[in-house]
């Protein structure tokens, strides 16, 4: 019996143990006239006794289905013939690599050696034995529970206050969720991290200048040293995310202003959602157009200059991560200005301020906080945009400042690390857990501020 | 001069002096803000323009007649219709049969394999299945229209010159004049291009199709809706009908705010160091994806949740707790029924949010070339975006147009999507 059937079928006997319950607590007060004399409804006898039947068995399935394989591998493994049993640690994995192929019938197992064979059937058996016995015990924990709480049913057993303890401890698990996945997060870039920071330093990381991931397959091979130095990374970073900003911050700004201030309502209800079909379009999209057509553009209007622009410049990525931010920013920036009271405006009018020196002098002053916040959060999506710079950014770490030349950064060294098929545990692979870390750190960092800082604005015109 | 010992009148001199100057101020700035908003909308026109202006054309393709004979000689000398046999026929061979006769005077080894280069290698897989389903027709003589090759497409389209020197080209001029002799008795045009929606991946352009991706992202979407919507109500119940104001639960609070704010990358990192790393779970498997895509998305829904929850007057709930409902029959009778749409609105948005998503997917494997369309939750699969970027690294003419046309059903998905939040919000919107 699979896992996904045995589900079902326990789904199915909680319904069974819903109708016992609620026929049960009827009988207890004979029939639907004594109902009255029920502490709660019938329908919340039926869910006690459905929750005590169901949960139980349906945590012990989730339990196995989770700890499954690593249980019958150990098992199968410790029964192996001593010739693979010496195999080395390479080998070995290969060895599992093939054992789980052909027990997902990837293979055939008349394509693998005999051992492998002789392991994949014994773990299949085993699985065999083991689904049977979980099915047993299952349906036997399901069936006892159903029983005992059915023969407690009483007129005044107090089932829905149960019930909703239960229920509302399940609502708690689901916002426990979110913290679960920050955990999880951390817990899981801190690991590799500490693993990469085993081989490679820290301050190198960190300080170095040199960054080329290639590591030596053979001792004697040219050109692989495997540098770490991440400062060329975070240099092209910045370089990029700060041409973003540079085209981002005033057209966001601008628009921002003059949609909340100039335009009137008709053409601002009209121009406010086609700029924020901006921020909808998703980000291969910009990676795309990054490519093949303001590539090619800076290209051919660099040549006519007499300039060398790269195919993959600084100067696009950055243009067009910047045209992706523009409706972050201004419809951030739109928020803030609405949110300054009409009373310091009114002021600043009656003293025969133009509206242009309102805006300059009074509007945006008051509004700077929450501008400025918005402005990190932008800062923020765009240390961590990707596919925008996997696209179009290069791959060589370059120590430049020329927006016209191609640099790299964390995200695209992360993703070009990681794609594909790699052992987990080479520094190549660990280092981009650790330019994770870095990104996380960052992004978290710049995040918290900008919250806080929106949030203190808020607070300060409510 | 001090401002102090001024009179009225030379004030009013200074200021009207002044006044030209500060309105001409006053035009710029308004200039600086207008040509701001020009900015952002031609952006918009712009990408999209261009998008269109390669990718609209993907809907149609080049489609060649040839009149097929089915040869008995060359699907089945033996003669026994043998299923196996069938199978493993030279296809090739009727195509360049077929060519052959409509060019009898063609000759020579290099001549006869550019003239056979016309013709998209999909043609004799499109053959061995109309064999194979129907064996009667062995014998027989048909007209078809089979896939051309994605170098004669793009020339039809006119993305590559005629005139251009030869070797400039991937066509020959001689291969040039067999088109154009082709076109003038209509034997070569472009038709709806049914296997941009019906094929997997492919290598070769004309043969590439959406439908593997699409299926991938379909898939990856379905496992998030079913998880991230159901845990993102319950958590915004929780929070905003239950929670006790304490530390708890103002930890769970900051946090959802900046996970909303973290990176997709780093959710990738996740997805592989845990779902793939821990738990041993398959690489490139929508269900990964969609397990990733939950936790990204997650933020998204609780947020927009836990605002229609607000907007429900608490007269709706005392009225409740008035006639002795609980907490949760309260909330589940009365507040979560009048809450539905926002929520339901907040899914979507977080849905079309996940549809469009790569940099998570591309951590946990979904990026190979994969031809076959996934069949379920645990195939190797890619997702629509992926395949926008898998195709956009490609050389080939073929695929720039490829790529467009996967981003331009990319994009209408999505507006569906999002039109979908704005109807369902205007239409239930309530204001109490």
């Amino acid at each position: 019996m699979t896992p996904s059937i045995l589900i079902v079928a326990l789904v199915l006997l909680s319904f069974i143990a819903y109708q016992l319950g609620k026929a049960r607590s009827l009988a207890v007060v004979g029939g639907a006239r004594g109902i009255r004399n029920l502490h709660s409804l019938p329908g919340h006898y039926g869910l006690l006794t459905a929750l005590w039947c169901g949960l139980p068995a349906l945590l012990l399935v989730a339990v196995w289905v989770a700890v499954q394989d690593q249980v019958l591998i150990a098992l199968v493994s410790a029964q192996l013939p001593a010739s693979v049993q010496s195999l080395g640690n390479d080998q070995f994995v290969l060895f599992l690599n093939d054992l789980r192929n052909v027990v997902a019938s990837n293979i055939p197992a008349s394509q693998v050696s005999p051992e492998t064979a002789a392991a994949a059937a014994e773990y299949l058996r085993l699985r065999d034995v083991a689904r049977l016995a979980l099915a047993a015990l299952a349906f036997s924990i399901g069936i006892i529970a159903m029983l005992v709480v059915r023969g407690r049913i009483r007129a005044d057993l107090r089932a829905r206050n149960s019930v909703e303890r239960v229920l509302e401890g399940m609502l708690f698990l689901c916002s426990l969720v979110a913290v679960l996945t920050t955990i999880g997060i951390i817990l899981s870039v801190v690991f590799e991290a500490t693993r990469f920071f085993g081989i490679v330093p820290a301050q190198e990381f960190l300080f170095g200048t040199k960054w080329s991931p290639q590591m030596a397959i053979r001792a004697d091979q040219v050109g692989s040293s495997g540098a770490f130095g991440a400062v060329p990374l975070f240099a092209g970073t910045l370089l990029i995310s700060a041409i973003a900003m540079l085209v981002a911050v005033p057209i966001g700004l601008f628009s921002a202003i003059y949609l909340a201030e100039y335009a009137p309502s008709k053409v601002r209800s009209v121009v406010k959602p086609l700029l924020e079909v901006l921020a909808g379009v998703p980000t291969v999209v910009y990676g795309f157009f990054a490519v093949t057509t303001v590539g090619p553009l800076l290209r051919t209007a660099g040549e006519s200059m007499g300039l060398t622009v790269a195919g993959e410049s600084a100067l696009a990525a950055g243009l067009v991560m910047g045209i992706m931010i523009i409706p972050f920013v201004s419809s951030l920036a739109d928020d803030m200005i609405t949110a300054v009271p009409q009373s310091l405006r009114d002021g600043a009018y009656a003293l025969g301020a133009t509206r242009s020196e309102t805006i300059k002098q009074v509007v945006l002053r008051a509004a700077l906080p929450g501008i400025v916040g918005g402005v990190l959060l932008a800062i923020s999506r765009a240390i961590g945009e990707t596919m925008i710079v996997v696209m179009a950014a290069g791959l060589a770490a370059n120590l430049t400042a020329n927006p016209l030349e191609a640099v790299t950064t964390v995200t695209v060294q992360i993703v070009t690390l990681l794609v594909g098929d790699q052992e987990f545990d080479s520094p190549k692979t660990l280092a981009a857990f650790a330019l994770g870390l870095v990104l996380f750190i960052v992004t978290l960092v710049l995040n918290v501020i900008a919250l806080y800082v929106v949030r203190k604005y808020r607070e300060q015109y409510e | 001069m001090s401002s102090t010992n001024r009179t009225a009148a030379e004030t009013q001199v200074l200021v009207t002096r002044s006044l030209a100057r500060r309105y001409r101020a006053e035009r710029r700035f308004r200039f600086y803000g207008l040509s701001a908003v020009v900015a952002g909308l031609a952006f918009v026109v712009f990408l999209f323009g261009t998008i269109f202006a390669q990718g609209l054309s993907v809907f149609q393709q080049s489609y060649v007649e040839v009149e097929i004979f089915y040869d008995p000689e060359i699907i089945d000398p033996s003669g026994t219709r043998n299923p196996d046999d069938l199978v493993t026929a030279d296809y090739q061979a009727l195509v360049r049969e077929a060519l052959k006769a409509r060019f009898p005077q063609v000759e020579g080894r290099r001549d006869l394999r550019e003239l056979y280069g016309l013709v998209s290698s999909a043609a004799s897989i499109e053959l061995q299945q109309r064999i194979t389903s129907d064996p009667m027709v062995i014998g027989t003589r048909e007209t078809r229209w089979v896939l051309a090759d994605d170098t004669v497409d793009m020339l039809i389209k006119g993305r590559v010159s005629r005139t251009a020197p030869e070797d400039e080209r991937r066509l020959s001029d001689q291969q040039i004049g067999w088109i154009a002799a082709l076109e003038r008795d209509g034997t070569l045009e472009l038709r709806f291009n049914r296997a941009f929606f019906s094929n997997g991946d492919s290598r070769d352009p004309e043969q590439a199709g959406v439908r593997g991706a699409l299926i991938g992202s379909m898939l990856t979407l379905f496992i998030t809706l079913l998880l991230s919507f159901p845990i993102g109500v319950g958590a915004a119940v929780y929070l905003e009908e239950f929670a006790p104001r304490n530390r708890l639960t103002d930890i769970i609070e900051v946090n959802i705010n900046n996970l909303a704010a973290v990176p997709s990358i780093v959710f990738g990192l996740l997805g592989l160091a845990v779902f793939i790393g821990f738990f041993g779970l398959p690489r490139s498997a929508p269900l990964v994806g969609g397990f990733v895509l939950t936790l990204l998305t997650l933020p998204t829904i609780i947020i927009a949740s836990r605002a229609a929850l607000k907007a429900v007057p608490p007269s709706i709930r005392e009225a409740a707790l008035g006639m002795g409902a609980s907490r949760l029959q309260m909330v589940a009778h009365h507040v979560l029924p009048l809450a539905v749409p926002g929520m339901l609105t907040g899914a979507i948005i977080g849905m079309a949010r996940a549809l469009g998503e790569s940099a998570p997917l591309l951590m946990i494997g979904m990026v190979a070339f994969i031809v076959e369309v996934p069949q379920g939750v645990f195939d190797p699969a890619t997702a629509l975006p992926v395949q926008v970027f898998l195709w956009s690294d490609l050389p080939e003419r073929g695929f720039i147009e490829r790529t467009s046309g996967a981003i331009i059903v990319l994009l209408l998905f999505l507006l569906v999507m999002n039109a979908t939040a704005v109807l369902l919000r205007n239409k239930f919107e309530k204001r109490w």
